[in-house]
């Protein structure tokens, strides 16, 4: 071969090269900029209050990519999704206050009771379809507020207090900085990332998939709905129940208002719908914007009209659902579609 | 001995009886054509084969297996496949993707689904549009998707309900072609159709329902003659009394293709 064929050969080479480089790795490389930034983020902001934010942005973009797994693959919309939250959280709390394990037990039991709790409110609940299975998911929420409130031995409406411990990674408490509950949080929130991408690109997400589309299409092809729905529901409960202990070693104190109330089953459903249902980063773009936005907003309406945060907050919601109802996940993608023509 | 055996299937929707006493067998290897006029329960025999619906009573056998009280999910994994007559693709799924997820069955692993899934629409001449998404099919394409998805779960009997309703008549002799090819394979059909003249070509063997009973199960020529499923279809629909309009729905109408 002689030099300019060399050259000529390279030539050619180098720009398909260049674009295949372009295609494939965007993504990587973003993924791994993003990854970076979230593992910075403690470092450059020092000051406690963002780093509240940025655990509050993490823990609802778990719970939403949770609640995600059941409701945006599966199709299947719970408003009932408090009740795992709680139940991990009291669980865990109740092991340490009472028999004095180690929290991080206590997370893996509470995601146990969470996962049959699930299975036990799935079962009879799944014969339901569509707006029949979301109400009685807000019904067992309620009754299950209602529970807690009148439980005496969990504290009832008082509570449950945490103690006080060393900081240690051990005991899951961090009293002087509260900065390695971000990077447990984060890292939480990847594992629920990671088992969400996973199920995409298996069977168990084509099988929920098909389910969402079409439940009786799905059973003609030899799909069991309920022993699918029930997995998702598994699944994503483990998660729901694991940030709820998460929450609870993070504030070290618990009531029935603040794990089991309606309104937090439905921001986790919220976040994902104004995210993108059905999607992997959905739930994310969802808790990054709404949390931050819904601070602001009550920093600077909240005080003086009392409402006026609110109606903002109604008002963006509305938009999204009117103008863009796959999510902004879905406006982002229809716009790179345009642009790029895929 | 028969592939499938119904006896005296009997289905009542409150007051309706879809289906009465019903009793016929499918031949391992033969082409049945179910026919008969709006309303005589040929559907509702496909559902409540297919687990849908269950039967208020008699029995149905698939092989040597019981399957009345199974789940569709069930019946299907015994191999017996369906097509819907109102047809329920995966909208939010590609062609490829829709077929995988019957294919998956039995090929866990998505890149395999995939092949066998693009081989099941070569099958069924989609092969071209395997990226593109259901809802831009046109009817006859999406019978043909719901042929292949039925297919990829390998079962030995095939129900396909309708498979030229609502199709334009230049794609019929694609879709005829294709069942032959489906017989090559070596399925076992039953095939719902409206369209004499297709049922007449491909059937082996014809059971005509008149509300919800069988009046005649024979060779496509005999049951093409006989004097029942003729007033069937055509006779008895200038003399239905006012009075029983509403005990089956739409108990005479003419056949109208």
């Amino acid at each position: 071969m002689t030099t300019t064929e060399q050259f000529e050969a390279v030539k050619t080479e180098a720009p398909r090269r260049a674009r295949t480089f372009a295609r494939a790795d965007v993504p990587t490389i973003l993924l791994g900029l993003l990854l970076l930034l979230a593992l910075l983020f403690p470092i450059v902001y020092r000051l406690p209050y963002p780093r509240d934010l940025a655990i509050r942005v993490l823990l609802y973009a778990m719970l939403a990519q949770a609640w995600n797994i059941l409701a945006g693959y599966c199709g299947q919309i719970s408003l009932g999704y408090a009740v795992f939250f709680g139940a991990d959280a009291y669980t865990s709390s109740i092991l340490q206050t009472t028999i004095g394990w180690n929290p991080w037990i206590g997370l893996l039991m509470g995601a146990a009771v969470a996962v049959l709790l699930s299975l036990l409110i799935g079962y009879p609940c799944f014969r339901l379809r569509g707006h029949y299975f979301a109400i009685a998911t807000i019904a067992i929420g309620e009754i299950v507020q209602t529970l807690a409130i009148n439980w005496d031995f969990i504290g009832g409406a008082r509570g449950l207090s945490l103690p006080f411990r060393k900081d240690s990674l051990l005991v899951f408490q961090f009293q002087t900085s509260k900065y390695p509950y971000y990077y447990i949080i984060l890292t939480l929130f990847a594992l629920c990332m990671l088992v969400s991408w996973r199920i995409e690109r298996t069977r168990l997400g084509f099988y929920f998939r098909a389910i969402r589309d079409d439940p009786e299409a799905a059973q003609s092809v030899g799909i069991s709905i309920t022993r699918y729905k029930l997995v998702a529901m598994a699944i994503s409960a483990a998660f729901v129940a694991a940030a709820g202990s998460f929450y609870a070693q993070y504030v070290l104190y618990l009531d029935p208002d603040s794990v089991f109330p309606l309104s937090l089953s439905i921001l986790i459903c919220v976040l994902a719908v104004v995210g993108g249902t059905g999607t992997l980063w959905g739930p994310l773009v969802g808790a990054a914007l709404m949390v931050p936005l819904s601070e602001y907003t009550r920093i600077h309406f909240g005080g003086t009209g009392r409402a006026v945060d609110l109606l903002i907050y109604g008002g963006l919601l509305t938009a999204v659902a009117v103008f863009q109802p796959s999510g902004l996940v879905g406006l982002a993608r229809a716009w790179w579609r345009r642009r790029w023509r895929f | 001995m028969a592939l499938l055996t119904i006896e005296g299937v009997t289905k009542r929707f409150g007051g309706v009886v879809a289906n009465h006493k019903i009793s016929f067998a499918v031949e391992e290897g033969e082409i049945l054509g179910l026919i008969g006029p709006n309303g005589a329960g040929k559907s509702t025999l496909f559902e409540v084969i297919t687990g849908y619906y269950r039967p208020d009573a008699g029995d149905i056998r698939f092989s040597d297996t019981r399957i009345v009280g199974r789940r569709p999910d069930q019946i299907n994994r015994l191999g017996i496949g369906r097509t819907f007559q109102k047809l329920r693709p995966f909208r939010a799924m590609t062609l490829a993707e829709n077929v995988m997820v019957a294919a998956m069955q039995h090929e866990r692993d998505p890149g395999a689904a995939r092949r066998e899934a693009l081989r099941y629409l070569a099958f069924v001449e989609l092969a071209d549009k395997a990226d593109s998404y259901a809802i831009t099919l046109s009817t006859g394409e999406r019978k043909r998707l719901e042929m292949a998805r039925a297919m990829a779960t390998r079962p030995r009997l095939l129900l396909l309900d309708e498979i030229t309703g609502g199709v334009d008549h230049r794609t019929i002799p694609t879709l005829i072609q294709l069942i032959g090819r489906l017989r090559g394979e070596g399925l076992t059909l039953v095939v719902i159709e409206h369209n004499m003249r297709v049922i007449m070509s491909i059937s082996d063997r014809i059971v005509a329902l008149r509300l919800g009973e069988v009046i005649a199960n024979g060779p496509p020529a005999e049951v093409g003659k006989d004097r029942r499923v003729i007033e069937a279809y055509l006779g008895e629909a200038f003399v239905v009394p006012a009075g029983q309009a509403g005990d089956a729905p739409k108990p005479c109408a003419p056949e109208r293709r």
